[in-house]
């Protein structure tokens, strides 16, 4: 990978949008897979990381918009050996944040929603924040720091 | 996303064969309903994941949901073979507790 002046790695980022549809779930998932790679990250790590944005991603297309395609962003970045996901919806937005973060915590149990999604984020990534995009949806962030052994 | 079931030995085997996502859940959520309705001879499930690529929590909901509606007939659901994405998110939601995996 090249580095600036100081020898650190330069920042490498990719922005997409795409419609909230269930089909670009899988989409999303191979873009931050395939963005990943320069890391030279291992199954387990590419894994964990396809998950969190397979989640995100859910969210917006059940909850942010949920009688309507809106759009999603994804803005991916890596700094040094971190992978940055920021993944922003205009829709419903959440009111109460904290309480939706809970384990097991659904606004539809009788569509057999787990609750689980951002669990499941916060325990595969190694930091999750969740915060209000201005007066309109959500801004969801995640970072993993990928382990890599060999020097690029 | 594939699903391939046959019954033998009064266990009905289910083979879920790719991802397991928002897209691909009412598929499989439909399927397996069918096929729980229509055959006949099992007293347990046993579900293979070895060919499971991918799933989400989104899939946790709908195993959940197959649970649910086989505890009502007393029909214990087993897992097998779990493929190592499938294994992680099992764990995490406690879903072995339920649907316990054997060998």
């Amino acid at each position: 990978m090249p580095k600036n002046k100081k020898g650190d790695y330069m920042k490498n980022q990719i922005e997409i949008k795409f419609k909230s549809l269930p089909e670009n779930e899988a989409f999303a998932r191979t873009c931050v897979s395939a963005f990943c790679l320069q890391l030279n990250p291992t199954l387990d790590e590419i894994g964990d990381i396809k998950t969190a944005v397979s989640e995100a991603v859910t969210n917006c297309v059940v909850h942010a918009y949920p009688n309507k395609v809106g759009e999603i962003t994804m803005l991916l970045s890596r700094e040094q050996d971190q992978i940055h996901i920021s993944i922003k919806d205009s829709g419903v937005g959440i009111e109460n944040i904290e309480e939706a973060l809970t384990p097991f915590y659904t606004t539809k149990p009788d569509e057999e929603r787990s609750g689980m999604g951002f669990t499941v984020m916060d325990s595969f990534m190694d930091s999750l924040v969740v915060k209000h995009n201005g007066a309109k949806g959500l801004i969801v962030e995640m970072t993993k720091r990928i382990e890599n052994k060999q020097a690029v | 996303m594939q699903i391939k079931t046959k019954v033998h030995n009064n266990s009905l085997y289910v083979l879920l064969i790719g991802e397991l996502d928002e897209a691909n859940a009412p598929y499989v959520r439909n399927h397996l309903d069918q096929v729980i309705e229509t055959e006949k001879g099992f007293n347990k499930v046993i579900v293979d994941l070895s060919q499971l690529d991918f799933m989400d929590s989104t899939g946790i909901g709908v195993m959940l949901g197959r649970y649910k509606k086989l505890q009502s007939r007393n029909i214990p659901i087993y897992i097998i073979n779990p493929s190592r994405q499938a294994e992680k998110i099992f764990q995490m939601a406690g879903l072995y507790d339920i649907m316990p995996k054997i060998s």
